[in-house]
């Protein structure tokens, strides 16, 4: 390994996180909705096909409870399939072949089986007017399915990493990306690495106030840190990488040095990972918080279509600074 | 598996033997849950041996089946353990699934067995999976699918179907047409005549079969594995039969007539089996008796197994989530 590293887009890293594994175990293949030789909707699988043939990199119909109930019974029997969800809104299609199949399969059946899937599916899309169905930010739902792990896709960096380990694991893996990240770029370390799920990463510290930030809230929130580093305000990113299980203790660490904390989070507010975060958190730091903890999210709304309407639903980073600035004593 | 295929009358004294085995557990699981002895509730299978042990007798230990959640009689024909069985619906520590799946739930991986499964339908997807685990590793083996008529009309099987025939997964899906989905009758739930049509539309051949008699499931089963293993894709078999018992035990069936399942009755598996075999002179009337009074005394010890088991630590029941503690 030359140790080096390389600007590297989202949507490239992913693409080798997949190329990595898939060379490493024969047992890995990647299956979906156009991933073949178009490459994937999102571009996101371009060239596996061509590289690894048939057999390893297919298309199937249009059929999302087929594609994760098959990728449920392979992994049972022997294979570690990767399958891509083209939008986060269609797993409510596959929502059965998790919450009552893959996920239960370990400990229903007594604890010998094992079901190693990665489904690969995409939060967001507002910023690009995707519309109601095909924006919404679906991992809270799968947070409360026992028996699978939820991970995301913030940087570019960890994507990769956090990718490759959720093919590796044993378990079943939702893996969400994010429509608006694929594009960013970032310096990565040349070739393969993994970094382990459920440990949060602290992107920047600060003193004054914690966001708890997810996917491109993230940006967000590092761009509003930046900018409040200005004004003398000392914000802490934490981006919790893998929702479940979640890292509190990373969290509560920073909660309790700061005393003030946001979460930010595209999902619905009401009942939605970022509330869960801010119980875990007022939870274990009551004591040392200044006042309860801000979750910033979308509203119990529908993402809409038009730029002005979908501006007014999904938080941007205006938002975030609002409820920064929001909090008491800073 | 013994080298070659057993002489056809050894083999079908061993179905009639393992078909008796299934309706005496069935018969048994059926008191025990009158007695209040199982928790939860069971689906039993009796009347619709011949479909599960017709089409497991034509695959191999190696291969895969997925059931459903009528399914002691698949899991025995796959050649589970019924002490292990009889004590998961005991709800003890020593059962399949130490207690966590009863009867809905029963799996035993490295025998090919996916699983018993509470929702309808969720067979097939499944069966896919085991289809593409095997087309991806260049094996011969296959995956037989149990579902009911009732599952016709769940999404999730057309979609597994669709994608089986695809990619010519060798995969067999074995419809058990035992007449009603549920409480209600199959003509109420499905708008054509039969379901040999639902093999065209997924480009796959379909065969209607005999569910009474497990010769004719045997050969079909066959047939359709055979083209599986020969990389020529997927096939429908479309199993007429009947379930003698309600949906679940306690079911009132008011929605049938005695005289209807009594004309089933006359075409009983066992008895018709019975009767062919005993005229042939493949064997004597003492001969069934004494299988029969195996198999009970074979289902007495399973239950006393089960009775002595201990039932689970509560503790265990936070075990075996994750494969992979973070």
């Amino acid at each position: 390994m030359s140790g080096g590293e390389s600007e590297t887009s989202m949507r490239d890293a992913i693409n080798d996180a997949l190329r990595e594994e898939l060379q490493r175990d024969e047992s890995v293949y990647v299956v979906g909705e156009d991933v073949a030789e178009a490459g994937g909707s999102f571009g996101i699988t371009r060239g596996l096909h061509e590289e690894f043939g048939e057999e390893r990199v297919f298309d199937t119909p249009i059929s999302e409870q087929a594609i994760v109930g098959s990728s449920a019974g392979a992994a049972l029997t022997g294979s570690r399939p990767v399958a891509e969800i083209m939008y986060a809104d269609f797993m409510a299609l596959a929502a059965e072949q998790v919450m009552n199949q893959a996920g239960l399969f370990r400990y229903m059946f007594g604890g010998d089986a094992t079901v190693p899937m990665t489904v690969r599916t995409v939060n967001g899309g507002s910023g690009f007017n995707a519309a109601a169905q095909h924006s919404k930010s679906l991992h809270g739902l799968f947070m409360g399915m026992p028996g699978v792990r939820v991970v995301l896709g913030s940087t570019v960096h960890d994507t990769k990493g956090l990718l490759k380990s959720a093919i590796r694991s044993d378990d079943p893996v939702l893996f969400f990306e994010h429509m608006e990240l694929y594009n960013r770029t970032a310096e990565v370390p040349d070739g393969s690495y993994t970094l382990p799920l459920g440990e949060a990463a602290v992107e920047r510290e600060g003193e004054d106030v914690t966001v708890v930030a997810t996917q491109l809230m993230l940006h967000h929130s590092l761009d509003v840190a930046a900018s409040l580093a200005e004004d003398g305000i000392s914000v802490e990113v934490v981006s919790p990488r893998t929702m479940k299980p979640l890292d509190v203790e990373t969290l509560v660490e920073s909660a309790r040095r700061t005393g003030r904390v946001v979460v930010a989070d595209e999902s619905t507010v009401q009942a939605g990972p970022g509330s869960y975060v801010a119980r875990r958190i007022e939870e274990e730091a009551f004591y040392h918080l200044e006042a309860p903890v801000s979750v910033v999210g979308v509203d119990d709304t529908p993402v809409p279509f038009s730029p002005p309407l979908a501006d007014a639903v999904v938080p941007g980073p205006d938002d975030i600074e609002d409820a920064i600035r929001s909090l008491p004593r800073l | 598996m013994p080298d070659g295929p057993p002489r056809d009358g050894d083999r079908v004294i061993e179905q009639l033997r393992e078909m008796i085995l299934v309706r005496e557990f069935e018969t048994r699981v059926s008191e025990l849950f009158e007695n209040n002895e199982l928790p939860g509730f069971v689906h039993l299978y009796i009347g619709q041996e011949a479909v599960g042990v017709g089409a497991c007798s034509a695959i191999r230990d190696e291969d895969y089946i997925t059931s459903t959640h009528r399914g002691h009689g698949h899991a025995i024909a796959k050649g589970l353990d019924i002490d292990r069985m009889m004590a998961e619906l005991f709800g003890k520590a020593s059962g399949y699934c130490g207690g966590k799946s009863g009867s809905m739930h029963i799996a035993d991986i490295d025998r090919g067995m996916l699983g018993a499964n509470g929702i309808v339908g969720a067979g097939p997807p499944l069966a896919a999976g085991a289809g593409q685990s095997i087309r991806r590793r260049g094996e011969d083996r296959v995956c037989l699918s149990f579902f009911g008529e009732g599952a016709m009309a769940e999404g999730q099987v057309h979609e597994a179907m669709n994608l089986a025939g695809v990619r010519d997964l060798p995969v067999v899906f074995v419809c058990e047409n035992n007449g009603y989905g549920e409480m209600t009758p199959a003509e109420e739930q499905h708008n054509v005549e039969g379901f040999l049509a639902r093999g065209d539309v997924y480009g796959m051949p379909s065969e209607d079969v005999d569910g009474m008699d497990v010769r004719d499931v045997y050969d079909a089963t066959s047939r359709a594995v055979e083209r599986a293993r020969d990389g020529e894709g997927p096939s429908l078999l479309v199993c007429e039969t009947y379930r003698y018992r309600g949906h679940y035990e306690g079911d009132p069936t008011t929605y049938r007539t005695d005289e209807e399942v009594e004309r089933w009755q006359e075409r009983d598996p066992i008895e018709t089996l019975t009767a062919d075999l005993v005229e042939a002179g493949e064997l004597v009337e003492a001969d069934v008796e004494s299988m029969r009074a195996d198999a009970r005394e074979r289902v007495d010890e399973a239950v006393a197994f089960a009775r002595e088991s201990d039932m689970p630590d509560p503790e265990t029941a936070f075990d075996g989530v994750y494969a992979e503690e973070l």
